[in-house]
């Protein structure tokens, strides 16, 4: 099956769930869907005898600085295509439902998405902080993301290297 | 066996449950990674892996430098193979901005993604038997990297992170004399070293029982998980990147993909997963002497890029085959000199989130085992 007639097959199954289909770069196919109907087009895309969507390479999140946004690529062996699907979230609420119990391996992208963009997964079974400390403030990939001065009373910036040596220099001088 | 233990009646044989760290300084968990152990004497009820001790933020990184500028940073996603990752990057930015690589630097990348290939999986499978108490196979397989490093010395002058590939081709051409150093090379891993190698410790009887039958992972549990490269196909699944999704110049190269079969217990099991490694070595001699073969003599090595560099907005996702597994970058280009978004996605952390699944019931040993044939790499679970 080429690009162009999967596209045109997942735009009439998937009339009323979707909000677009687009062609993308290298032989992938981007399925714009609305954050509730994300669940049901994933279930229709995995479990359908004709597509079989059954793998799930990636899974990301997005801050498009009006709008957030998740991204889940799929794979299918049968018919050896991509798929992408995204669904645009409120950036002042970001909340999506969770894909782990279709894809049980998301589960850690999911939790790092949290940790590092906040957005919430309902549904989500273990929604912790994974890479960055349980304190940790903020969260760090979003675009108005400010570094913090310190982290429990570590400073977090250092003076410039070469001026520090400059300053010795002109002390032993 | 496993099944056995856990559906063993608690109530008779338990005592009380102990909670034990392992980690974050642990010669077996390659890296800085910490488990907590959940454990009934020698049983273990549990394992959960925490990560994130090397997380060094590499993704909002990638945000405030130019383009080119990241990939050095690609290198510290897995220094174990830099190259592949150096590659997937480059694969990726040049789809999305549609830049034609000139042919000779396509071979010269496929040469050095598999001698990194050769090196990976030589720590691999050398670390897993450290782990396991056989101190000196790893030794005997550092000894091969180290041949290795020196070719990689003589392509580009680094021997760690090697930084080869660029947008849009590679950093240096073949010096005199490689080729030459480089078939040797390939020559004695096939004929002398794996053969020797086999005799020390992959027939050992100690080995095959600490391997066999130990963390079996069928194919539908490695597909639910995510689980991708020599991890998969130890399950039994024939999937390759380099041969169902070609990148570079893949598809002009004659080699077998090698999947687990049980060979000394059942499918999926920690010794297919090591034996698919040994395997793997030997077809990326096959591959790195083809292109040898059928690499142009001449020609550029480097397209020269616009100044200043820009990539035209779009989203691009490339996955391309590492030796953990499928390396793939998600790119968000918004039109300017920077990446507006660079999600990396690695073999590691995919294979990491089954560890606490398939630890349930195993003995504390052979959790050892299992971390070790899965070849996690810790930075490039935290990147």
């Amino acid at each position: 099956m080429d690009q162009a007639k999967l596209s045109e097959m997942l735009r009439q199954r998937l009339s009323d769930a979707v909000v677009s289909v687009e062609d993308m770069k290298n032989d992938d196919t981007l399925v714009v869907v609305d954050k509730d109907s994300l669940v049901s087009v994933a279930e229709f895309l995995k479990n359908d005898r004709d597509l079989g969507f059954t793998t799930l390479m990636n899974h990301l999140g997005v801050d498009y600085r009006d709008r957030m946004a998740v991204i889940y690529n799929l794979y299918s062996a049968r018919l050896r295509k991509k798929v992408t699907i995204k669904a645009y979230l409120d950036r002042e609420k970001p909340e999506a439902p969770t894909l782990e119990p279709l894809f049980p391996g998301v589960s850690w992208y999911e939790r790092e998405t949290y940790d590092l963009f906040g957005i919430r997964f309902i549904g989500h079974g273990n929604l912790k902080r994974l890479l960055l400390p349980e304190d940790w403030e903020g969260f760090p990939l979003r675009k108005d993301y400010v570094y913090p001065e310190s982290y429990n009373g570590i400073e977090t910036k250092r003076s410039d290297l070469l001026d520090a040596a400059g300053a010795a220099g002109d002390a032993h001088v | 066996m496993q099944r056995a233990l856990r559906g063993m009646p608690m109530s008779k044989y338990s005592s009380q449950e102990m909670v034990l760290n392992m980690g974050p300084q642990h010669p077996s968990t390659h890296g800085v990674l910490r488990f907590v152990l959940q454990t009934d004497g020698e049983m273990m009820v549990k394992a959960v892996p925490d990560v994130g001790f090397l997380h060094r933020g590499i993704e909002k990184i990638a945000e405030r430098v130019p383009w080119q500028a990241f990939m050095p940073y690609t290198d510290r996603i897995d220094y174990v193979a830099s190259v592949n990752c150096n590659l997937g990057y480059a694969a990726a930015v040049e789809r999305l901005a549609g830049i034609a690589v000139p042919e000779k630097a396509e071979y010269l990348r496929v040469i050095a993604a598999e001698l990194s290939r050769i090196g990976s999986h030589f720590i691999g499978f050398g670390a897993l038997l450290l782990d396991l108490g056989a101190v000196t196979p790893f030794v005997h397989a550092l000894r091969e990297r180290e041949t290795f490093n020196d070719l990689m010395e003589m392509l580009c002058g680094a021997r760690l992170t090697h930084n080869y590939v660029r947008i849009g081709g590679v950093s240096h051409d073949l010096p005199p004399g490689f080729r030459e150093k480089c078939l040797g090379f390939v020559d004695h891993l096939e004929h002398e070293f794996l053969e020797e190698f086999n005799d020390l410790i992959s027939f050992n009887t100690i080995l095959i029982n600490r391997l066999a039958n130990v963390g079996v992972i069928d194919p539908e549990t490695a597909n639910k998980y995510t689980l991708t490269g020599p991890n998969l196909r130890g399950s039994g699944v024939p999937f390759d990147l380099r041969r169902d999704e070609p990148y570079s110049v893949y598809d002009r190269f004659r080699f077998d993909i090698p999947v687990g079969t049980g060979k000394f217990g059942v499918p999926g099991d920690c010794y297919d997963r090591y034996w698919v490694r040994i395997l793997e070595v030997t077809e990326s001699c096959r591959i790195i002497r083809q292109a040898l073969e059928q690499m142009p003599g001449d020609g550029g090595i480097r397209t020269s890029l616009p100044r200043p560099f820009t990539v035209p907005a779009g989203e691009i996702y490339v996955r391309t085959e590492s030796p953990r597994g499928e390396l793939g970058y998600y790119l968000i280009s918004d039109g300017g000199k920077n990446p507006f978004r660079v999600k990396v996605r690695t073999g590691s952390f995919s294979a990491m989130t089954i560890v606490e699944t398939i630890s349930q019931g195993v003995m504390v040993a052979d959790l050892v085992a299992i971390i070790g044939s899965l070849d996690v790499v810790a930075p490039e679970i935290d990147r």
